[in-house]
């Protein structure tokens, strides 16, 4: 039997909400299979299985809210439930760091968190703080922030002390009690959500709560080249006179293709840092998609590097309306091992990013533009792209960096071989 | 295909591509890209659209006559005529 699990979708989730089962009891499930939507901070996304086997039960109702970890579902697949193993493989195949809410006080002296925590500044008595009823994430912000959990109460779905608690407390802002959204200072004078249904505060607090964990723990370094795009802006121009409109390719797409190679040249980038770097043998690029009204979501463009251009134009077509409609699948939301943001047209001539953890690498593409460029000892007007690369220091060096910069800009003089 | 009938696929499209914006309100004149916010995977999306439902197809170095409601009206009237 296998206990299927609420997922974690990120460094930024603690709990999701199911809005709908897909399957039912005696439906058979394979690996892939969506069984439900569940509501989250960044919209409603869709939980796929990773296992086979036959839905025994569901063990939560619609509309309600569970902590990550919690089990959500049996699936029976054949084993009993000595066969127990198999629990580990329901989870996201990035390793998070939260893990199943306790259920006080029964359990709550025995919580055991999955990874080591770095040894807190301020020791807290452990007994009398796991008396508290928190998340595990917030009591690692706590423990960082130096809050005392026993202090705060809780605004979680059962009283839980959340790390919006734990921030707000930090930031010495009175928390703001999610379950009633219209008694928020805030509320009143910006829209909740968007005409296309985007929750934009809650938005805001994903971005913000994955951000300050990146500014908190990653040593950061950075380091920046400039590639001279006339000869693959040149090719793109050929290939898409060829095409009618709906097969034309955007210049992103040549940049993710050519970032998909070099990682394969420097796997180091390509990880996770989990209390040691893991290398992860899948290259699936995290895209960063700007929303309209603010905010950012970062979709994962699964197995880049075994992707055709126009396979990988396809899946923008299809990925970017779903990620900015907040209609995303879980592995899209958990599955990068590495993130791209790119600038676009007319914005900003360079981007320096901030890690989405537990990756190790962000690549940063600021907008095309004309500039002076030298290249065999002449100087000439040239359409060029600074690109950067901000690396987590306990991960790799700029070393390692570097090579991933020149390789990438080989890749891109090489469109044809892309 | 009466320029009327155009002219409401033209807005018709663009609400479509930036939701959270009313295109009614747009002048002839107003730069769509600034306007509406679009960027460039957005202005590729209206391209593909204009060829799907009006049957106009532009090529890529034409992109810059595609720039306001105006524009893209007497683009396709040149290209109609």
């Amino acid at each position: 039997m296998i206990e299927f699990r609420m997922p974690s979708l990120g460094a930024d989730m603690d709990a999701g909400t199911l809005r709908e089962w897909k399957v039912k009891p005696g439906d058979s499930v394979k690996r892939g299979d969506i069984i439900a939507e569940v509501e989250i901070q960044k919209g409603v996304v869709e939980i796929e299985i990773f296992d086979e086997g036959v839905v025994e039960k569901l063990l939560i109702d619609i509309d309600e809210k569970v902590p990550v970890g919690t089990v959500i579902a049996l699936i029976n697949d054949g084993k009993d439930l000595a066969g127990n193993i198999l629990v580990e493989e329901v989870a996201p195949p990035i390793p998070e760091v939260q893990i199943k809410e306790p259920e006080p006080p029964v359990v709550a002296q025995k919580e055991v968190p999955v990874l080591p925590d770095p040894a807190p500044e301020v020791p807290h008595p452990v007994a009398e703080t796991n008396r508290v009823r928190a998340t595990p994430l917030a009591r690692r912000m706590a423990e960082d922030l130096h809050v005392d959990l026993r202090q705060l109460k809780g605004t979680g779905e059962t009283g839980v002390i959340t790390k919006e608690d734990v921030e707000h407390a930090a930031s010495g802002t009175p928390a703001i009690d999610t379950t009633t959204p219209a008694s928020a200072p805030f509320t009143a004078a910006t829209p909740k959500k968007s005409s296309a249904g985007v929750d934009h505060s809650a938005i805001r607090k994903a971005v913000a709560a994955a951000m300050g964990k990146s500014n908190r723990e990653i040593p950061h370094y950075y380091i920046e080249s400039v590639v001279d795009m006339t000869k693959p802006l040149a090719w793109l121009s050929a290939y898409n006179k060829k095409q009618p409109p709906k097969g034309r390719l955007l210049p992103v797409v040549l940049m993710i293709k050519a970032m998909a190679k070099a990682l394969e040249e420097v796997p180091e980038l390509n990880a996770i840092w989990d209390d040691g770097l893991h290398l992860k043998e899948e290259i699936h690029i995290g895209f960063v998609v700007s929303l309209k009204g603010g905010g950012i979501i970062v979709p994962a463009i699964h197995q880049a590097n075994r992707k055709s251009l126009p396979e990988l134009m396809a899946l923008l077509n299809d990925l970017i309306p779903r990620a900015r409609a907040l209609r995303l699948r879980s592995s899209e939301l958990s599955d990068s091992t590495v993130t791209l943001t790119s600038l676009g047209d007319n914005a900003a001539d360079k981007v320096y990013g901030v890690i989405y953890p537990p990756q190790v690498a962000i690549i940063g593409l600021g907008s095309i533009l004309e500039a002076p460029f030298a290249e065999n000892g002449m100087l000439a007007v040239r359409q060029v792209m600074h690109i950067t690369l901000a690396g987590d220091h306990r991960a790799s060096d700029g070393l390692s960096g570097s090579r991933f910069l020149q390789a990438f800009k080989k890749h891109l003089q090489n469109p044809e071989t892309l | 295909m009466n320029e009327a009938t155009i002219r409401a696929t033209i807005l018709e499209i663009l609400s479509e591509i930036a939701p959270d914006t009313d295109p009614s309100t747009l002048s002839d004149t107003d730069q769509l890209r600034v306007e509406l916010g679009i960027d460039s995977f957005d202005a590729l999306q209206f391209i593909i659209q204009l060829d799907e439902r009006l049957g106009i197809e532009i090529p890529e170095e034409d992109y810059n006559r595609t720039g306001s409601i105006a524009d893209i009206l007497g683009y396709i009237r040149e290209q109609k005529g």
